[in-house]
């Protein structure tokens, strides 16, 4: 099997009918393989969520990352789209749902694909890859650091974001969560509430908070970032993705 | 998650971005992650112009002491020029 894989921007048709651009990575040869829909964070499609698309196809996955903010702000650069859909209120979780719906079916049509696909999203993507495993039917869900998930925000907060922790009867698939224990949004309490409710239900899920690490531990370009919690997160993401995605 | 509140004014001035010249008719000023400074929070303030597209925009990301300073030294250059001289008021009419 060769290390040679494809990379470059899509379009896909969204789960509500809209064409939007998306970013796809995948090997050129090698087996079957499952599908990772990459959730983009709030500072948009950005350099950073395309090398994550990347590091999956140079693992053996096929990742798309559907830019969130196509409709908002098409043909922008990556910081002003985001600056204008954060001026907008952010997506509406009705839009992420159905651009996930959109990104897992594309992938599911590729060659080479295995029929199984999974969602992992950082920052405001990590609520939302929740909330789209409990609306799509996925095989594995990874939520890193990704707050409101279980909390109403402070009043007065920019984005029309709320809980949907009421959802979790409905999660489809297994759920990794990794947390930074210094992080405030969310904070290890709501991590803790989130986690008790899956316990609750039964839920299948893994999480993990690593001390000395707070909110974004995983970007590389930040001054958040953490390399020995990234390094072990992305083990963890590796392993769950493994046991979950493959055929 | 990334954002706190955001103080958002309606104003009137010009800003060059990407676009080169434009007419700014807004301005958002929030503390949050920045895009580019290398630290973990910035006071972000956005001059934009919704109506000319997500383009038109003239972003500053500055640490808690700059933005300060900024503030103060906005005071001080007005306070240096006689009362008005900038006001919108001073615009030449239209011809």
């Amino acid at each position: 099997m060769s290390d040679t894989m494809t990379a470059g921007t899509v379009t896909i048709t969204s789960g509500d009918g809209d064409e939007i651009e998306a970013y796809l990575a995948h090997p050129v040869d090698g087996p079957q393989r499952g599908g990772v829909v990459v959730i983009h964070h709030m500072p948009g499609y950005d350099r950073w969520s395309k090398e994550v698309v990347r590091r999956f196809a140079s693992d053996g996955w096929a990742a798309l990352c559907p830019n969130l903010y196509s409709r908002q702000a098409p043909g922008a650069s990556p910081d002003d789209a985001a600056a204008a859909v954060r001026a907008l209120g952010g997506v509406s979780d009705e839009q992420l749902v159905a651009d996930v719906e959109g990104a897992m079916r594309h992938l599911k049509a590729l060659p080479g694909a295995n029929g199984k696909v999974g969602v992992i999203g950082h920052c405001s993507g990590g609520r939302q890859a929740f909330l789209a495993a409990c609306s799509l039917s996925l095989d594995a869900a990874v939520d890193c650091y990704g707050a409101f998930v279980a909390k109403e925000p402070d009043a007065g907060f920019p984005l029309k974001v709320k809980p949907v922790l009421g959802l979790a009867g409905n999660l489809s698939a297994p759920l990794l969560g990794l947390f930074g224990a210094e992080d405030s949004f969310p904070a290890p309490d709501e991590v803790a509430q989130l986690a008790a409710e899956l316990e609750r239900l039964g839920k299948d899920h893994e999480f993990h908070t690593y001390e000395g690490a707070g909110h974004a531990f995983f970007a590389t370009d930040r001054p958040s970032y953490r390399p020995e919690a990234a390094v072990d997160g992305w083990e963890k993401i590796y392993g769950f993705f493994g046991r979950h995605l493959s055929a | 998650m990334c954002t706190y509140l955001t103080e958002k004014i309606a104003l009137e001035g010009s800003g060059k971005g990407t676009p080169g010249w434009f007419p700014v008719t807004q301005a958002a000023v929030y503390v949050d992650h920045p895009q580019h400074h290398p630290q973990e929070h910035t006071v972000n303030i956005d001059f934009t112009n919704p109506g000319r597209g997500p383009s038109a925009r003239v972003a500053l990301e500055l640490t808690e002491e700059a933005a300060r300073d900024l503030v103060d030294a906005i005071q001080r250059a007005l306070a240096s020029a006689p009362d008005g001289l900038a006001a919108a008021g001073r615009r030449p009419a239209a011809v």
